[in-house]
């Protein structure tokens, strides 16, 4: 078994949102939901992050710090679209300044919807995102084993 | 030293960070509970140090590491020191260069956050040092030594001799722990201005050993703070010092950071007032010696 | 006795004749020659008084009074000597000269006084001034190599500064001969010659440069050694014609113990203050730093600094137990603590460790003023590690300043990957200043065990202590955030810089490899001799046996972590953790790598960041002002106390 389905950290980035999200997000941390219980931390930091939580529609400044961050953080890592504007875009979908969608820049494995997303649906997005990241993990320590014969 | 003390110092090195971690989990449950949360597992700690050790490490320099188990290895050699029943001073002078190793790893990455972590890291060591060196020679005048074993062995009254070091030992403790309002080297919460300060560019691996070191210094400091009721005996001094360490956490969650100028000036003054102040007046209280 | 007569006379021969060689060449390797002989005979002194008692050398009645004559005769060519120097002072230096024949004046009274004391033993050696010559001899040696590649570069790079390097280095070896004359004289008139003689070569060597500054700074250094120099003369005014004790011996002085000699002994202690850079007249030897570098760490290491330490030293017996020695204790904890905390403001390398110099010599003094046998344990350990490790520093800065053009310790950010062998030794250099396990840790923690036993009244031990663990956090932290610039990475790929000169690498490894070895085998250097001294005073009855020794599992402990930094980058380098590079944290904004990154309106700008100098927190100018005035009524007290 992984521990990193037993203390996943998470680092929260907003692209460009409303911060309808983020508040949502923020709100998993209260004691209401006290994601802690898991031993879900969020870190601020991508060095020390599991998973990477993005919300917004991502613009071109915002493109880059997503990429920075993204390639700081060590394998095994996932990333987890918060909602509608992450999702698609959402009503910014159209605007000529926004790529409309995480996506677009990072390859994303778990879709949280809503506008704004609910704190019960993101800590469900986590929870399926640990499957994937304990799948990650175990390919990496096969892949370091190769390395290593 | 006897065999009995071999064996503390040896089983501090190999259940040192399981006892450590038990302290880190327990300090996260109460602070869960004193903010009306749940809290996670008390083996939490330990989850996390483990993952850190499955995931990648990323490195700004490969030094970094060469600094890290420089902390840990003083790290050891202090505490070992200690369980020994060596000598006390000893002990805190290698805590102090374990310290210092942690900064040349945090300096080595030379990020912005890292830099200012480690030189806060090194100003709050700066504002604790005398305190602690006061604790040491506190000990000396009323056992006459500074060994360990001795200082178990001294007069029952030693806590009362030594009330105003006491006093000044647990504030400074505050700032060892890295306890708000004195956590401005790491700050517990990455997502504010200074993100993780000393440990922002270590990860994986490099930050399991900085954890580990964390816990092994955990039990270092409770075993200071067991020091002052020892001659009570076992069952009534470790609960005691037990109580106390953990009262850190109330502290905690009480007071928001300060500066570091005014940590640096509150804990010389507390320092100056408690604990060269007891030293002073130690021969009017009558010393066992 | 020879190896005696030759470590004082050699130097002056071999100055001459290197400051007599045709050319550069020739004359660097006269240096190196000359540096190996005098070594090599130091190194043989040193080990021949190894755990031996003193020894006193009674030269034969002829002898001894063309000595007397031809020392009289340099006394005086050397006031007009000084005095000729004197034609380019400014109105407000007025009180040189006076000083000057103030302190002729008081020699010649001395010299020519109806009767004066018989000098039975006019040489000495014991373990603790063989240990010196060493210090003298070996360290001093290295840095006179080191200076013969450092003045080639430094002429070559200062404009309008003549060159006069011959001369240079016959003060360099007229230097070391006299320090050789000040550690083995037992005849007090001609320690004094001696003690004078290294006034002049400081007062010559820092003014070398010949700009405003320097000639200056030199003056300033000349007047307050002359002021050490007229309390030493009035000294031996009353050991001549005073009531009491009658002697021109220095062993005799301070076998007649606090009871008779306090007097001498205070006066005495006042040049040696001057001379070993204590508040309130420290502000000499932050003048030298103009100097070049060898010189700087001449001053500051092996020689000047160190011959007032030592007769402080000397003394100590006589302070031990009274209250002008515990005022003479202060003297030194208010300058260690004081310039410790000022160390920390300072960004120029080497005025941190000329500050940290003041501030390590300030704890000397605290020792001898106590004078027991754990202090003086201490001091002769201080002595001899502050001796190798501060040499290594500042000729360290000297060889990086000529690298990377520059002293700033912000600008010597990354030399771990910009000069990996240069960095070393500056790191072995600071961890040896300061760091568990090496000596001068081991020294200040005996100190603490030390002062808490002192009883000269309530309270007194309690305050050194405190003093001492107060002026070691700032320590603390100054060398470290220097080690941090060192060890940091180098944000961008730095560009190739030049090699460290040969002679330059010599002197540099071969005080590394001292420092560390020093460390390693300081139980030797103690049993060999730090323990004979001590005990030879214990057995004369003038200071109290001790029975605490540092205990062996102590040690056991050191040797563990000084093989342990030995040992952690050895299996570094042998397994190196195979770990993925990333740049630094920058909040995701990074553009090229964690160099620069994207700031307010788009704009790439480049990452700075800079130590803490705490200048809102440390404040220089009036911290020194209270101190001096602190100081000075300390001295005066010291003084009071002794009369």
């Amino acid at each position: 078994m992984s521990f990193l389905k037993k203390s996943p950290w998470v680092l929260h980035y907003a692209a460009t949102s409303c911060n309808g999200c983020d508040i949502e997000l923020l709100a998993c941390l209260t004691p209401l939901y006290d994601v802690e219980r898991l031993g879900i931390v969020n870190t601020g930091n991508p060095k020390h992050a599991d998973i990477f939580l993005v919300t917004g529609s991502v613009n071109e400044e915002s493109r880059k710090v997503v990429e920075n961050l993204y390639a700081q953080m060590p394998d095994p890592k996932v990333v987890v679209a918060i909602g509608a504007c992450a999702l698609s875009g959402g009503i910014f979908r159209d605007a000529y300044n926004v790529y409309g969608g995480i996506d677009q820049v990072l390859p994303v494995d778990v879709y949280v919807p809503g506008c704004a997303a609910r704190p019960e649906a993101i800590i469900d997005g986590v929870v399926q995102a640990l499957g994937i990241l304990e799948e990650r993990a175990k390919e990496r320590k096969r892949q370091r084993r190769m390395v290593r014969a | 030293m006897s065999a009995y003390t071999w064996w503390l110092a040896i089983g501090f090195l190999v259940l040192g960070p399981l006892v450590g971690a038990l302290l880190a989990g327990i300090d996260r449950i109460l602070t869960a509970r004193m903010q009306s949360r749940k809290g996670p597992p008390l083996l939490q700690p330990v989850y996390d140090v483990l993952k850190l050790l499955e995931k990648d490490t990323l490195v700004v320099t490969h030094l970094q590491s060469l600094y890290l188990w420089g902390f840990l290895f003083f790290m050891l050699i202090s505490g070992f020191i200690l369980f020994l029943g060596s000598d006390l001073l000893l002990s805190l002078f290698a805590l102090t260069v374990s310290g210092i190793f942690l900064c040349l790893a945090a300096y080595s990455t030379n990020s912005p956050y890292s830099n200012i972590g480690s030189a806060r890291e090194l100003m709050l060591t700066m504002a604790y040092e005398p305190m602690l060196i006061m604790v040491a020679l506190g000990f000396f005048l009323v056992s006459g030594s500074f060994r360990v074993s001795d200082i178990v062995q001294g007069s029952p009254w030693q806590v009362l001799q030594l009330g105003g070091i006491l006093i000044g030992f647990l504030f400074v403790l505050t700032i060892k722990l890295r306890k708000s309002p004195f956590d401005l080297s790491a700050s517990h919460h990455g997502h504010q201005e200074l993100v993780k300060g000393i440990t922002t560019d270590l990860s994986g691996t490099d930050l399991a050993l900085v954890e580990i070191g964390h816990w092994y210094e955990n039990v270092i400091l409770l075993g200071w703070l067991y020091l002052f009721f020892a001659p009570w005996g076992l069952a009534v001094a470790l609960p005691i010092s037990i109580v106390l360490f953990f009262a850190e956490v109330l502290v905690d969650n009480t007071h928001a950071r300060l500066t570091w100028s005014s940590a640096l000036r509150v804990s010389w003054w507390v320092t100056v007032l408690f604990g060269v102040t007891n030293l002073l007046v130690l021969p009017l209280i009558g010393h066992s010696s | 006795m020879f190896p005696i007569i030759f470590l004082m006379g050699f130097p002056l021969v071999a100055g001459l004749a290197i400051a007599a060689a045709p050319d550069a060449e020739t004359r660097g390797r006269w240096v190196r020659l000359s540096v190996a002989l005098i070594a090599l005979v130091s190194v043989l002194l040193a080990l021949s008084s190894m755990g031996e008692a003193p020894r006193f050398f009674a030269l034969g009645e002829g002898t001894q009074h063309g000595f007397d004559l031809a020392i009289t005769a340099a006394s005086l060519a050397l006031a007009l000597v000084l005095l000729y120097f004197c034609r380019r002072i400014r109105p407000r230096e007025w009180y040189i000269p006076v000083l000057i024949l103030l302190q002729t004046g008081l020699m010649l009274a001395v010299e020519f006084a109806a009767e004066h004391p018989e000098v039975e033993h006019a040489l000495y050696v014991d373990s603790f001034s063989a240990l010196m010559a060493l210090i003298i001899g070996g360290v001093g040696g290295l840095i006179c190599i080191h200076a013969i590649r450092y003045m080639q570069d430094y002429q070559a790079h200062a404009e309008g500064i003549s060159d006069r390097r011959p001369a240079f280095f016959f003060m360099l070896f007229l230097f070391l001969g006299a320090m050789f004359g000040i550690v083995f004289a037992n005849h007090l008139l001609w320690l004094f010659f001696f003690w004078e003689v290294t006034t002049l070569c400081s007062f010559w060597l820092i003014s070398y440069s010949g700009t405003e500054e320097a000639v200056r700074n030199g003056f300033r250094a000349l007047g307050l050694n002359l002021v050490g120099g007229v309390a030493f003369a009035g000294a031996l005014v009353w050991l001549t014609m005073g009531p009491g004790l009658h002697t021109w011996e220095l062993d005799r002085l301070v076998d007649a113990g606090s009871t008779l000699a306090l007097i001498p002994a205070v006066l005495i202690a006042v040049a040696g203050l001057a001379k070993s850079a204590q508040l309130p007249f420290s502000s000499w030897l932050l003048g030298a730093m103009v100097a070049p570098t060898p010189i700087s760490a001449l001053l500051h290491s092996s020689t000047m600094v160190k011959a007032g330490v030592f007769l402080l030293v000397k003394l100590a017996p006589v302070f031990h137990g009274t209250f002008a020695g515990f005022s003479l204790s202060l003297i030194g904890g208010v300058t260690f603590l004081v310039t410790s905390l000022i160390a920390v403001n300072q960004r120029n390398a080497k005025l941190v460790l000329a500050y940290s110099t003041i501030a390590n010599l300030g704890l000397i003094v605290m020792c001898a003023g106590i004078g027991t046998t754990a202090t003086l344990w201490a001091a002769i350990l201080l002595i001899l590690f502050h001796a190798v490790a501060k040499a290594l520093l500042f000729l360290g800065v000297g060889t990086t300043e000529h690298l990377i053009g520059s002293r700033d310790i912000e600008d010597m950010e990354g030399l771990v990957y910009r000069h990996p062998t240069m960095a070393a030794m500056l790191l072995v250099g600071v961890l040896g200043m300061f760091l568990a396990p090496f000596g001068m840790l081991l020294s200040k923690y005996t100190c603490f065990q030390a002062f808490l036993t002192v009883d000269v009244m309530p309270g007194a031990g309690v305050l050194l202590a405190a003093i001492l663990a107060f002026g070691s956090a700032p320590t603390l932290f100054f060398w470290s955030k220097w080690m941090g610039k060192l060890v940091a990475v180098p944000r961008s790929a730095p560009s190739p810089e030049p090699k460290i000169p040969r002679d330059e690498w010599i002197a540099l490894v071969s005080l590394t490899v001292v420092t560390y070895v020093a460390c390693a085998l300081f139980p030797l250097a103690d049993l060999a001799f730090v323990q004979p001294y001590t005990q030879a005073l214990v057995d004369s009855g003038l200071i109290p046996a001790s029975a605490d020794r540092i205990p062996w599992e102590t040690i056991v402990l050191m040797s563990v972590m000084l093989a342990g930094l030995f040992t952690l980058p050895l299996a570094f380098w042998l397994r190196r953790p195979q770990y993925a590079e990333v740049s630094g944290y920058l909040s995701g904004a990074n553009v090229s790598g964690g160099a620069s990154f994207r700031g307010a309106m788009g704009l790439e700008r480049q990452v700075e960041s800079r130590s803490y100098y705490l200048q809102s927190f440390i404040h220089e100018v009036p911290l020194m002002r209270y101190a001096l005035i602190g100081s000075a009524l300390l001295v005066i007290l010291m003084l009071g106390a002794g009369l």
